[in-house]
């Protein structure tokens, strides 16, 4: 993984509430083996008609969604099934945050393990954000803040052991891994087994 | 010592290195499940580091999701009518066990199922554990008193490699049923309600435990319905303390303890119930006597309302765009509202006390000429369990399908999809835009509210089906 600092990026908005994962990448792409190659897949049902062609009315269809790497949406971004093809998708496709009032439990455990930021900010720089589409941001990691081009500068959180592995590009399961001692420990140790 | 909630007493006797603010806890993993869907790129994490999958003991596998449910003459068929990336996937599911020493319950399985269902029916989803899948519906097997929630394929792939996850201790939330079920009214009516009350993201960072009278009253699998669904509240998982219907339930089943080790199991069984005055970080309470059954309007399952009632409204583009692509008008019941598809089936509905209720509706009826409805067993136990009480020729002579045991239309990615437009009363968990397939429109009910659907035509209420 690529280490993450600052992203720096116009926003797309999907003001929606409660996207669900069904939406960010529908199940029937989800036969897959690989993670690769998901991004065609994302949002497949609200960007293509029945004949595949791109919707007109969609807004990653839109000239100005080109090359934008920060998605604003809705609350409770995310919920729905624990697919990790939905980050997977939105990866592949050229976002690196999401900025939402509320993201989903699985979502964003899935999100943090791949690069993709999961960005929580009140309600009223939410609306700022849902009324000013293609609003250039800076999402900085190491500063937990969101920059507006007004100026403004909005704190966020995200775990500081996720952060740590983002910042310096290492997986989770390294640290896991180091555990195997005190793993074994427990198993030998505890009062039942299962 | 303070008092602890059943979530609080499941936690800590699964803590391996305690969490501080530097990294999440380590949690130590009772019973991995797994399918063939989220499990591919998992084993292909094994594989790139050069990792063996640490307790092929507590793991087990199953296919469902993307396996085929038409009828066929022998379970080798089911890959020859499968899709071919699905049935690459199935073929790579039993490669990966092969390799890695995972037991799988595949095609030729007695056992074979949708993975929330054949863990309780084996016996190995048991009070205390901690079990995980890649599956959101794991919070199914809270009803036993296991902490049970879904997980993505980087961390079924942390839990191959070393039998823990990294995770942050959620919060709690006490949710109390009271009262008696009027009859025709279901776990699943029950559990709509609730995320009708507390919106899709009510539970967002929690831990539920349902509790109360009308919990207390409710077999297993009624209470397996209403732990399943707690993530479309957006919860953790769901949780029920288990109790003498818990241990009627597993005593004896396969993989349960036996003998000396059974009394011993239950005996630890019986202290994981909350103490008396546990504390949670949010409570609700609901009647359940005058609940009716509820059916979904909308494209999530928050949106619910009781069967005889008008659909809202309210002055939100959300709100109105979910309803137009519903074809629902507000102000109206959805009861009369016409009805394309019933799919009976799906780890929420599809266990024989499900069938059972669907079967009281249909006996000695035939559903309407306009409708097609599917009836898929959870597993090949309830399948031919089913067939030995002659659950199977009812949903036959009514005119519906039986099938093979799967997932099926739940989530339209094996084949049996709602097409564009058609609207479907299931008795599956997500009524979201295109989740049985694109463009197709799901009502979510009880078994009972979809078989008196799929006699009417249109959507039904169940009560005066079940009148004597």
């Amino acid at each position: 993984m690529e280490p993450i600092a600052v992203i720096r990026s116009r926003t797309v908005v999907m003001p929606f509430d409660d996207i669900d994962t069904d939406q960010i990448v529908p199940a029937r792409f989800l036969t897959t083996t690989t993670r690769d190659g998901l991004g065609e897949a994302a949002f497949a049902d609200w960007r293509y008609d029945a004949q595949g062609a791109p919707k007109a009315d969609f807004v990653l269809n839109d000239q100005s969604a080109r090359g934008c790497q920060v998605l604003v949406a809705g609350k409770n971004f995310g919920c729905g099934s624990s697919r990790e093809h939905a980050p997977w998708a939105l990866l592949d496709y050229g976002f690196r945050a999401v900025i939402s009032t509320e993201i989903a439990d699985i979502f964003r455990s899935n999100s943090l393990k791949n690069g993709l930021l999961p960005v929580v900010v009140d309600a009223d720089t939410h609306r700022w954000l849902v009324d000013n589409p293609g609003a250039q941001v800076e999402v900085d990691l190491d500063k937990l803040e969101v920059r507006l081009d007004d100026g403004r500068a909005i704190a966020f959180v995200i775990d500081r052991f996720s952060r740590y592995c983002l910042m310096n590009g290492i997986d989770q399961l390294g640290f896991l891994l180091k555990q195997d001692e005190q793993i074994s420990t427990f198993e030998k140790t505890r009062p039942w087994q299962p | 010592m303070s008092a602890k909630s059943l979530f609080e007493k499941v936690w800590h006797d699964h803590i391996v290195v305690p969490e501080t603010d530097d990294h999440p806890a380590v949690l130590y993993i009772d019973l991995h499940l797994t399918h063939e869907v989220t499990s591919p790129q998992s084993f292909s994490l094994l594989r790139e580091r050069g990792l063996k999958l640490r307790r092929t003991d507590l793991t087990l596998a199953t296919m469902d999701h993307s396996t085929p449910t038409v009828p066929v003459r022998s379970f080798r068929d089911l890959q020859i009518v499968a899709e071919p990336q699905a049935a690459r996937q199935i073929v790579a599911l039993e490669d990966n066990c092969r390799e890695f020493g995972v037991t799988l319950h595949g095609f030729d399985s007695e056992h074979r199922g949708i993975v929330h269902i054949i863990g309780p029916e084996l016996g190995i989803t048991q009070p205390g554990k901690t079990i995980v899948c890649g599956d959101s519906h794991t919070s199914t097997h809270g009803a036993f008193g296991a902490l049970a929630f879904g997980i993505g394929s980087t961390e079924v792939g942390h839990v191959m490699a070393t039998q823990c996850l990294l995770q942050r201790k959620p919060k709690t939330f006490a949710v109390n049923f009271e009262g008696t079920l009027p009859r025709g009214v279901t776990a699943k009516d029950m559990i709509l309600a609730l995320i009708g009350h507390i919106g899709v993201d009510g539970g967002v960072g929690h831990v539920l435990e349902y509790r109360g009278s009308a919990i207390h009253g409710l077999d297993m699998e009624q209470r397996m319905t209403i732990c399943n669904m707690s993530i479309e509240a957006g919860a953790r998982a769901g949780m029920i303390a288990p109790d003498d219907t818990t241990f009627e339930y597993l005593n004896g089943r396969l993989m349960a303890p036996q003998g000396a080790a059974w009394e011993q199991a239950v005996a630890r069984w019986r202290t994981l119930p909350s103490d008396p005055g546990a504390r949670f970080d949010r409570e609700v309470t609901l009647g359940v006597s005058t609940l009716k059954p509820m059916v979904t309007f909308g494209t999530n399952p928050g949106m619910v309302v009781a069967i005889d009632e008008p659909v809202p409204d309210r002055n939100d583009s959300n709100f109105r765009k979910a309803l137009d692509y519903m074809g629902v008008t507000a102000g109206k019941p959805l009861a009369g509202h016409p009805v394309d598809i019933v799919f009976l089936g799906s780890c929420t509905n599809s266990r024989i006390s499900d069938l059972q209720q669907a079967a009281d509706v249909l006996r000695g009826k035939h559903i309407a000429g306009n409708v097609r409805m599917l009836v898929v067993p959870g597993s090949q136990k309830i399948k031919l369990e089913a067939e030995r009480l002659g659950l199977d020729r009812i949903f036959v002579e009514a005119g519906a399908e039986w099938r093979e045991s799967g997932c099926s239309m739940c989530l339209g990615m094996n084949g049996d999809t709602v097409p564009s437009g058609q609207l479907s009363v299931s008795t599956s968990n997500r009524n979201f835009e295109g989740r049985q397939g694109k463009g197709a429109r799901t009502v979510l009910a009880s078994p009972a509210t979809a078989a008196a659907s799929a006699l009417a035509g249109a959507v039904a209420d169940p009560r005066p089906y079940l009148a004597n």
